[in-house]
């Protein structure tokens, strides 16, 4: 596979490579603003799949024959991709699952289950995507744990001065929270809350699906216990994301899902779990997904994390700079040198279902509701906002568009 | 005529900026509540009843969007005068054909969050059947 860009992100160069943006939508070119949600696919990551269906198909592992073999060594290469884009000590610790969701309810359910119990406490945050969020709200009732959330400032911030206020009313034995926000793009000082989960002999566990497509996310940096992340937010397929944990933490755990593969020996009355990274691999592994997530992590590290980094900070930065033109619409949400390509706003007096669709016709696509984010929608006072989100296909041309299309919102509706 | 015209006709923008009783009922007979939690619209609806089990009076209050607030409003005309069990039994077309617009899956749903919350309404009043829309069609319907 070969990317060519520039050393600085050529946007325009990148939409070349994917297929979506030939098509129009109510004969409008597509203005994809909506990729924290999911983002759109290169080709490059799609023969990537299509190549491994058409020649290296079989099921992974046990096979004799050579084409397993080969399946074999293509899922075990994109764990290896995943190992090294993470920085992960070894690739037994990287975990294939269906996505970062799944990956955190693994954590919750075969961590949680065995070692939570009342006088402890699970630790997220207000900012929380409902996956970060949800799982641990349940296993922490399961257990008898206590459930705190650390509150935003009116930035959109996380208030670390509640930390030691929170420390006083348990056992901290989870701290739970995103790497970026997806609703407001926040970027979490994960490395801090890291060290005070160490303090306390508590694990982190980082979501890091809406940070992995935009930064470099280093699982050893950070000093986290465990980190998810899905492909499809990252240019890969749906269907496959992938959980690190520290071995030692994994290894000590009982499984999540049990079926074929992650065994060792099944007997009559009990059976005997396999080892890293098989015993959390139940079934037959998402292979063709996993290799596209490889491929689209060849394709992301062409493009280069620091240049996509830099290019989504020079877009929040521009579409904060032209909505803050509107006085009759507010962002949420840290200033644009604290954020990743994420933009929450709210037109004066007019829901968020209506701007989305009146913005749909002029071909510009954005999400409206509470993006998986009922606490901090509570938090902000709304029941829901627009989202605009970035990555390294936007152009500024998009943003723009919005601008324009919200001028018709305002015109319609003011 | 374009697909903004279409969607937001100007009826419907009409009802959405000056709805038909507004507010709720001091004097109601019932009143029940709904979110489509998917993109937070709310409604909730008062209702009177006269004599014969006639809607007398119907109120409503309500934050979401243009669809979700103009076909409650819509609905609130449709409905006074006639008796409970007409109304529960209304076939959720009967006020789509009044809004007259094509509605998406997703937009569906703001559309008959209203009448879904009046049918609840009803049957806290007098016990007419819960209404179809009841569930994952509208989201969910508090029953208090």
């Amino acid at each position: 596979m070969v990317v060519t860009t520039t050393p600085a992100l050529d946007a325009r160069r990148l939409r070349a490579d994917f297929p979506i943006f030939e098509q129009t939508f109510h004969g409008k070119p597509l203005a994809f603003l909506d990729s924290a949600a999911s983002s759109q696919k290169p080709r490059q990551m799609l023969e990537a799949m299509n190549t491994f269906y058409e020649t290296s198909y079989a099921n992974v592992h046990r096979g004799v024959y050579e084409l397993a073999e080969r399946a074999t060594e293509a899922l075990e290469l994109a764990r290896e991709k995943v190992r090294a884009l993470l920085n992960a000590p070894e690739a037994r610790e990287i975990i294939f699952v269906r996505n970062a969701t799944e990956g955190i309810n693994l954590v919750a359910y075969a961590w949680g289950l065995m070692n939570l119990g009342p006088g402890d406490l699970v630790v997220v945050s207000e900012l929380e995507h409902h996956s970060n969020f949800v799982p641990w709200q349940y296993v922490a009732q399961r257990t008898g744990a206590g459930f705190r959330m650390i509150s935003l400032d009116d930035q959109g911030e996380l208030r670390l001065d509640e930390l030691d206020a929170i420390a006083r009313e348990g056992q901290v034995k989870v701290v739970a929270t995103g790497v970026v926000s997806n609703s407001l793009g926040t970027v979490n000082p994960v490395d801090r809350l890291a060290a005070w989960a160490g303090e306390h002999g508590a694990i982190m566990v980082a979501d890091a699906a809406q940070a992995a497509p935009h930064r470099k996310v280093d699982v050893q940096a950070l000093g986290c216990d465990f980190v998810a992340i899905s492909a499809h937010k990252m240019c890969g397929p749906s269907g496959v994301g992938a959980l690190w944990g520290r071995a030692e933490l994994l290894e000590a755990m009982e499984p999540f899902l049990t079926g074929g593969h992650m065994i060792q020996a099944v007997g009559a009355d009990q059976s005997t779990w396999g080892e890293l990274p098989h015993k959390f691999e139940a079934g037959t592994a998402p292979m063709a997904e996993a290799v596209g997530f490889g491929a689209a992590i060849d394709y992301l590290n062409e493009v280069g994390f620091d240049a996509i980094e830099q290019y989504e900070h020079e877009l929040a930065a521009y579409a904060l700079e032209r909505l803050a033109e509107l006085p009759w619409v507010t962002s949420y949400g840290p200033p644009a040198s604290r954020r990743a390509g994420i933009v929450s706003f709210n037109v004066e007096g007019v829901h968020p279902h209506d701007v989305a669709q009146v913005l749909d016709f002029e071909g510009v696509a954005i999400r409206a509701g509470h993006h998986c984010c009922q606490p901090l929608m509570r938090r902000l006072g709304v029941v829901a906002t627009n989202r605009a989100s970035f990555y390294l296909y936007t152009v500024p041309e998009e943003i723009d568009r919005l601008v324009a299309g919200l001028h018709k919102v305002k015109k319609a509706f003011g | 005529m374009g697909e903004f015209d279409q969607l937001y006709r100007e009826v419907i923008l009409d009802h959405y900026k000056s709805p038909r009783n507004h507010g709720l009922l001091a004097d109601a007979d019932a009143t029940a509540e709904g979110q489509n939690p998917l993109c937070g619209d709310e409604v909730t609806v008062s209702v009177r009843l006269g004599a014969g089990d006639v809607i007398e009076e119907v109120g409503f209050e309500g934050r979401g969007c243009a669809i979700s607030q103009a076909a409650t409003s819509m609905l609130t005309d449709l409905v006074k005068g006639r008796t409970v069990q007409d109304v529960a039994t209304m076939p959720k077309d009967e006020l789509l054909d009044e809004l007259g617009i094509p509605l998406t899956p997703v937009r569906l749903k703001c559309a008959i969050l209203g009448l879904g919350v009046l049918k609840l309404a009803l049957h806290k009043a007098k016990g007419t059947p819960l209404p179809e829309e009841w569930g994952t069609s509208t989201g969910e319907l508090v029953l208090e």
